[in-house]
């Protein structure tokens, strides 16, 4: 291996890094907002890149009905709860959110046919679509569940991925996908060629970790995220809703996981399923993390985006054995290094 | 007296119709036939096609009603034995056809042999059906063996001065069975392998392989894997400024292939069945009308450009069936033990049968019977694939 070599595969496992990143940030966030390991977390990546994609060859993507169809659920069971509780003011904001706002998005899609639009407003439209999906899954999923243990919380993780795969496969088939790059500009550095599209999943990660950084340090709710992560119900007491901070962190989830999606749909083919394996890869990075810290999860991200580029150049049949192994250190260490907290019943 | 005889005949008449009536319902039988595709999992781009093909298949053979059973086994060898043990024992199947994979149709050959009902499987490997021993002697394919295709691939290397050649496949059963096959095949015919890397279907990068390939210097590269995932590499490579030839297996002879790959697949050779080219074919060609037949009515159903080269072998495994029923149906009636052995006798008897992938000839050692007119070598110029003399 020559300085070359060693380089290119740098530049590989950094922007593979950068995507697993944003991913670990977003397990971390759910997991502390809501005890939930979101194991669908992939499934965002491929609903947005595959969403845009279908969009770029020229159909509506089997999503926008996934949204219409959450969206009439949810609005049903809120609607018989809001009645049952007596609490009718809540109806106009049912209504907003859950029907209107969908019904808004598809008469854009289906009026505006986005084959034709320009890239910015296809990303825009796709977000559009899978965001709300986010905050959906938590009403319809776990909302019921918010008291639960862990476990409980981690097998029905695990039903709500396995029905959002089999959705995908429905939706966008068994063949994968690509979208147009964001742009097509080369650049030269020394004997390193970047081209565009590598320098907007790096800008884009690290404009989005120094967003969320802003977010949680200045803004109100961004405050409430936090203050319902260290203590549920503390912040209840001090009068912040944890249905309200459960439905952001799993919208920011979502937004995060769909632009993850959207920025490497360009660089690599994208699967119904592909979302699994880079959503496990990012979640390797947050238990190196611990689940707790942000800095440290994107640091693990970016150490899991290398070991898999250099063990792929070394050994590419033990590469994902590599890269999995990686976990057991971690956990040795961590479990002799972090005290043990029994869950609090 | 001669009255109560009168009587006594008519009863015994009586009798008679009645029983040759209950012998006439049995022999309306219908043949049934157990399917079984990975029409969900990682082999769905193969399994769908599979099982729009059953849809298109005789709704009767040799003048008895025929009834399709599809069960899917979502790619999972456990599925795919338990769904077979269920077409035998509660659907009383005469004849299996399936599984779109080798692993599920390795695991089915135990099962299809105990209940003596024969199978005609949709998977490549030759070790489906190779050696043809007790359990082997029920169990039949369509798809032509990965030999065939390195031979076919190894010739045009030959034939155009490649010495050395690097490898790159599925970290699977898939490119695994390719690496021992060509490279067994490379070095018969003095070419060198000179790199062996492996990559997974959901990788969303494969610079390091490719960057370890590029650095011996190699004069072709093959990509053994199937359906879009093979585009990745070839990707790759292109991105790195690979200029030699690249060849890739007939896993990626569908149209979803093209249309990720796009651009960076001009001039990928690759070995594949008749019926991928059927139009260019000569008339000659003796595979040319059945392909051509097929294609109609596939593309009649799902659109122009749908067809592709999997859900043929489905469409081959019930052509061999449609020629096996009428000398089967000498031996037994459908669903009786003998139907079952005769049907097995017949495909084993099959005799220059024109498929969509070629011609069948069977015999006792070859349960899949296919011959050199099953490949061509096509080579992928302007988005298109185009057939090579």
């Amino acid at each position: 291996m020559d300085l070359q070599i060693a380089l290119l595969l740098g530049q590989d496992g950094i922007v593979n890094g950068a995507i697993y990143a944003l991913l670990a940030l977003a397990l971390v966030l759910v997991f502390a907002v809501t005890r939930v390991i979101f194991i669908p977390q992939g499934e965002f990546v491929a609903y947005g890149a595959l969403t845009l994609a279908a969009f770029q060859a020229g159909k509506t993507p089997g999503t926008l009905w996934l949204l219409l169809g959450a969206g009439a659920l949810v609005a049903v069971i809120d609607t018989v709860m809001a009645v049952r509780s007596g609490s009718l003011g809540r109806l106009k904001r049912i209504a907003l959110w859950d029907l209107v706002l969908p019904a808004l998005v598809a008469g854009l899609v289906l009026w505006l046919e986005p084959g034709n639009l320009p890239l910015v407003a296809q990303v825009a439209l796709s977000l559009a679509i899978v965001v709300p999906l986010g905050p959906m899954v938590y009403r319809l999923a776990y909302q019921p569940l918010a008291e639960a243990s862990v476990l409980v919380l981690l097998i029905v993780s695990v039903a709500v991925h396995l029905a959002l795969v089999g959705l995908g496969l429905l939706f966008f088939g068994a063949e994968g996908s690509r979208t147009t790059p964001f742009s097509e500009a080369q650049f030269n550095l020394g004997t390193l060629t970047v081209n565009g599209q590598t320098l907007w999943v790096l800008g884009a990660s690290a404009v989005l970790i120094v967003a969320l950084y802003q977010f949680f340090g200045r803004t109100l709710y961004g405050k409430a995220l936090r203050a319902t992560a260290i203590n549920r119900v503390g912040a209840r007491l001090m009068g912040i809703s944890t249905t309200m901070a459960g439905k952001l962190s799993f919208t920011l989830a979502a937004g995060i996981g769909a632009l993850s999606g959207i920025l490497i749909a360009p660089i690599t083919t994208v699967y119904y399923d592909t979302g699994f394996l880079v959503g496990l890869k990012g979640f390797v990075a947050a238990i190196i993390a611990g689940l707790v810290s942000y800095p440290l999860a994107a640091a693990g991200a970016i150490l899991v985006g290398l070991l898999e580029s250099f063990s792929s150049f070394w050994a590419s049949a033990f590469k994902e054995v590599i890269v999995f192994t990686l976990i057991i250190p971690v956990l040795v260490w961590r479990s002799f290094t972090s005290h043990h907290v029994e869950e609090e019943e | 007296m001669f009255s109560l005889e009168e009587e006594s005949m008519r009863m015994k008449s009586l009798v008679a119709a009645l029983l040759s009536a209950g012998a006439v319902t049995i022999a309306h039988a219908d043949i049934t036939v157990g399917v079984l595709v990975s029409a969900t999992g990682p082999a769905a781009s193969l399994g769908i096609p599979e099982k729009n093909t059953f849809a298109l298949m005789p709704a009767t053979i040799a003048g008895e009603k025929v009834k399709y059973i599809v069960l899917d086994d979502a790619s999972d060898t456990t599925t795919a034995v338990k769904n077979t043990r269920k077409l035998l024992s509660e659907d009383k199947v005469d004849v299996i056809i399936g599984s779109t994979i080798t692993p599920n149709s390795l695991a089915m050959v135990d099962v299809v042999a105990e209940a003596e009902t024969p199978m005609i499987s949709m998977a490549a490997s030759a070790r489906i059906v190779e050696p043809v021993d007790a359990k082997r002697r029920w169990v039949f394919k369509t798809p032509q063996n990965d030999v065939q295709m390195s031979t076919a691939i190894t010739e045009h290397m030959g034939n155009n001065g490649v010495k050395t050649v690097a490898f790159i496949g599925f970290s699977d059963a898939y490119g695994e069975g390719w690496w021992q096959e060509f490279s067994k095949i490379a070095e018969i015919r003095k070419m060198k392998m000179v790199a062996n890397e492996r990559f997974n279907r959901a990788d969303t990068s494969v610079t390091g392989q490719i960057l370890k390939i590029m650095s011996t210097n190699p004069d072709a590269i093959l990509i053994a894997g199937s359906g879009t995932p093979a585009a990745l590499p070839q990707k790759t490579l292109k991105e790195k400024g690979y200029k030699g030839k690249i060849y890739q297996t007939h896993g990626v002879a569908n149209n979803d292939f093209l249309r990720v790959c796009g651009k960076d697949c001009e001039g990928t050779f690759l070995p594949a069945g008749p019926v991928l080219v059927a139009a260019q074919l000569p008339d000659s060609n003796p595979v040319k009308k059945s392909a051509l037949e097929y294609i109609g009515k596939y593309e009649k159903a799902h659109g122009p450009g749908s067809v592709s080269t999997f859900g043929a072998h489905a469409w081959d495994a019930g052509l061999l069936l449609a020629n096996a029923v009428p000398a089967a149906l000498k031996k037994g009636k459908p669903g009786s033990k003998e139907f079952r052995a005769g049907l097995r006798d017949a495909l084993e008897a099959t005799k220059n049968l024109y498929a969509a992938h070629g011609v069948f000839n069977m015999t006792p050692t070859d349960h899949l019977g296919l011959d050199q007119r099953a490949r061509v070598m096509v080579k992928i110029v302007g988005g298109k694939w185009v057939v090579q003399k």
